[in-house]
């Protein structure tokens, strides 16, 4: 492969598959501007990006998982079952603790903590057994939906009024008028995108999923990295948890439905590559994004019915798709 | 020499790439029953003119004739159709297929459901031609790289080709694979059969081609017949200056045991290997494909689970991975560039640094320090990228290999194993990678330079082990190293005395 026609194809600018998402995102902000006015006070605008911080942290997770040649599926119901353990926990401590911020915090660590424990589940059973990613994590999202749902016997786990009133504040105020949701996900996506273009971790992901062999013939420790993403997933998706459940203060065996689709969505409409080897945190956020605003489009204009609102998120999700392919062909 | 219509020709055949042209005018025929051998440098033009003939790429200008009339075909597909068959080198087989499903792939035999009998045989006939002993039902992944070049041309002669490209076959096989290529190459010829045949090694265009082209920069710069053009001539036409000898002078001075290796295995290829190296020496270990080098290698630095006592600089160490390797001052250079060498998508610094990424600051990386690396390897190993950002697959086969030794040497380790250090690299680069090597000894570190090529062997080695059937068949130092020495240990003809070997493997 020594010609010259490699070679000019390098030469090729950051194109449209670099800033189609990013463009996209500018042409949904104008099209709700101009479908409703109200689209864009403080209020929607707040709404919008509230709504997307749970899913927005764990796609940021997700970014390093299918940038490193993995997959995770479970995801959404990981969600609903540390919702549940976490509620169930808060209400078992509610007699010895009283309501009080140690028992907000002691309710936040167990989610972490059970969030890191399914990733490590989830890692150890991708590295260690060897098992195909998708197939482990296929196995581990019934498994986890299953579970809430026994826990909550078919019905809904409630967490405590009491308490739900004293929690309510980590979902609906904020900083400086910005509510903790959105602050905690532009955290996440900061520290992600830092994480991913400045450090070995983000290096070492890119690398194995660019190619698992060159990479252990690197010295790099393939395992424990992809382990690690694993991990890191669990407790971003453990985060968001600890900031959803304030909104709701229940859980049920519907709660975090199809969050995996969403969130895998989100990283392959910022970018990142499916079949791992590249990762775009800034463009999982734009994919997130986007993915929240055509579902307030359309819930604020009338001109298409919300109900097909999942054949354009879909209709997105390939035509991005597409984009990619056009570039890796080049 | 009266020669017969050429089957395919080009004619004043120009390609650019955007504002670049490659090819300025070229003019060249494949003829029937004719070896036709096309040589350059990497970067030549060589690969342009293989697609070009193949289908793959349409000239700018000019014409593409096949027995004279415009070529019908705009694909490789259709070039097949048409008898202008292309084996790549990086072969065109579905691994997990079977080497019958591979050969009647895209044609099966059958109507409805397939005649899964009639292919076997048709594979087997084939196989049987080719003097060649592979199952029709072994599968692709499980076959050396010699049986899938096999594979590939059964599946050529299945198609009836009457134009074969052949894109440097012999660059994967040892010595012995490659005679086995060499009678079907004769054969071929025989039946009529119009060859265009590249190879970086010039001793095998001199005895298989008719007919000579060397390329310079997209341009031909000599024409010549069979006998009319020496391996010197050849390389200085490709080049376009005197070469002096391409390997350099030895003048090493070993010194103290760097490695003492004993009683090493890898299962299950490799047993019971001992030897010692020293600082300063270049150990160069021979066999066939297959007899257990690039495994010993990979056992050796951690990539494969092994057993055996390693002793670095007298002190016992154990070592898992190329990580711990690294820590005691080992590295290894992977024969596999493509697949275990390198990112191919990647850029120059993320390739250059990522076995030394800690060494690159703590918790974020300085891409400036990364830069300033990339800089000086650039310098230090001569690496010609038109753009710095630009995708490691773009480069050329030479600077690719010297990218990846640029990486491999970025550690600093006092011992360095290179594995073929020069496959597939035109003759420019391998003096200089030959003169990397030789500075490496000179500065006191110890080389061990595994390779399938017999003059390379001999020319930077000063001390040979030879490995067969995963054991260490015998070992030669100094005026010991010879051709002969080394090919009747490879091939095992020398095995008749026990004692020589037992006596040789502890000099």
């Amino acid at each position: 492969m020594s010609d010259a026609a490699l070679r000019t194809a390098s030469f090729r600018l950051p194109g449209l598959s670099a800033l189609g998402p990013l463009l996209a995102l500018i042409l949904l902000v104008v099209l709700g501007a101009f479908l409703n006015d109200n689209f864009l006070s403080a209020g929607n605008v707040t709404n919008v990006l509230a709504r997307s911080a749970f899913i927005g942290m764990i796609a940021v997770g997700m970014t390093f998982v299918i940038t490193s040649g993995g997959l995770d599926l479970s995801v959404g119901s990981m969600a609903a079952f540390i919702a549940g353990v976490m509620i169930l926990a808060m209400n078992a401590l509610l007699p010895a603790m009283g309501v009080g911020v140690p028992l907000i915090l002691a309710g936040m660590a167990i989610a972490l903590a059970i969030g890191l424990l399914a990733g490590l589940t989830n890692g150890l059973l991708v590295t260690q057994a060897r098992i195909e990613p998708f197939i482990v994590t296929l196995g581990t999202m019934g498994i986890f939906r299953s579970l809430v749902t026994w826990l909550a016997d078919g019905g809904t786990i409630s967490l405590d009024f009491a308490v739900r009133q004293f929690y309510r504040p980590v979902y609906y105020s904020g900083l400086f008028g910005v509510a903790w949701p959105i602050l905690v996900f532009a955290l996440v996506a900061v520290a992600g995108q830092i994480a991913m273009r400045h450090t070995r971790f983000g290096r070492y992901c890119e690398a194995i999923g660019s190619n698992d062999r060159v990479a252990r013939y690197s010295a790099v420790s393939v395992d424990r990295v992809r382990l690690m993403t694993y991990v890191l997933l669990g407790l971003l998706v453990g985060l968001a948890t600890i900031m959803y459940v304030p909104r709701l203060g229940s859980a049920s065996g519907s709660t975090g439905m199809l969050w995996e689709l969403e969130a895998i969505a989100a990283v392959i409409i910022g970018g990142t590559a499916l079949k791992g080897g590249y990762g775009r945190v800034w463009g999982t956020v734009v994919g997130v994004l986007i993915l929240s605003l055509i579902d307030n489009i359309l819930n604020l204009a009338d001109l298409v019915s919300p109900y097909l609102n999942g054949a354009i998120q879909g209709v997105i999700i390939v035509l991005a798709v597409v984009l990619q392919r056009g570039k890796s062909s080049a | 020499m009266s020669a017969p219509a050429p089957i395919l020709e080009l004619r004043e055949v120009r390609k650019s790439f955007g504002p670049i042209e490659v090819l300025h005018g070229i003019d060249f025929a494949l003829r029937p029953g004719e070896v036709h051998a096309l040589i350059g440098e990497n970067g030549a033009g060589k690969s342009t003119i293989m697609k070009i003939l193949g289908g793959f790429l349409p000239p700018s200008s000019g014409e593409v004739l096949l027995d004279g009339r415009p070529a019908p075909y705009a694909s490789g597909a259709a070039a097949e159709a048409a008898g202008v068959v292309v084996i790549h080198q990086e072969f065109n087989l579905a691994p997990d297929l079977t080497v019958t499903e591979n050969v009647f792939l895209g044609r099966e035999l059958g109507r409805l459901f397939l005649d899964h009998r009639a292919m076997r045989a048709g594979t087997q006939k084939l196989l049987d031609e080719l003097g060649s002993r592979i199952s029709p039902d072994a599968r692709i992944r499980d076959l050396p790289v010699s049986d899938r070049q096999m594979v590939e041309i059964a599946k050529a002669l299945s198609r009836n080709a009457r134009v074969l490209i052949m894109d440097e076959p012999s660059a994967v096989l040892t010595s012995r694979e490659v005679e086995v290529l060499f009678r079907q190459i004769d054969r071929l010829r025989a039946q009529g059969v119009a060859l265009l045949y590249t190879s970086h090694r010039l001793e095998e265009v001199s005895r298989l081609a008719d007919r000579i082209t060397v390329l310079r920069d997209g341009t031909v710069v000599r024409r010549a017949l069979r006998g009319e053009l020496t391996e010197d001539g050849m390389a200085t036409a490709m080049v376009g200056r005197d070469l002096e000898d391409i390997y350099p002078p030895r003048r090493h001075v070993a010194g103290s045991v760097a490695l003492e290796v004993t009683g090493f295995s890898v299962p299950p290829l490799v047993h019971d290997v001992s030897f010692t190296l020293r600082r300063g020496e270049v150990l160069g270990i021979s066999g066939l494909v297959g007899s257990g080098r690039t495994e010993l290698a990979e056992g050796l630095v951690g990539l494969r689970p092994a057993s055996g006592e390693i002793r670095r600089a007298g002190m016992p160490v154990h070592i898992r991975s190329v990580r711990e390797a690294a820590a005691h001052g080992m590295a290894y250079l992977t024969e596999d560039r493509k697949e275990r060498g390198l990112l191919l998508d990647k850029s120059l610094r993320e390739n250059l640094t990522l076995s030394n990424l800690p060494d690159f600051g703590t918790p974020f990386l300085s891409a400036a320090r990364e830069e300033g690396a990339l800089s000086r390897a650039i310098a230090d190993f001569d690496i010609r990228a038109p753009r710095r950002d630009m995708a490691v697959g773009n480069l050329s086969g030479g600077n690719q290999q010297k990218l990846l030794l640029a990486k491999t040497l970025l550690s600093d380790p006092e011992i360095v194993i290179i594995d073929e250090p020069t496959r597939g690299i035109d003759v420019g680069t391998r003096s200089q990678i030959y003169a990397f090597i030789d500075r490496l000894a000179c500065e006191g570190r110890s080389v061990i330079v595994i390779s399938s090529d017999m003059p390379e062997i001999l020319g930077l080695s000063d001390r040979v082990l030879v490995m067969r059937h995963g054991r260490l068949a015998g070992e030669l130092a100094g005026e010991r190293i010879s051709e002969t020495a080394v090919v009747r240990l490879v091939m095992g003809t020398a095995e008749e005395a026990p004692g020589e070997t037992e006596e040789t493997s502890h000099v």
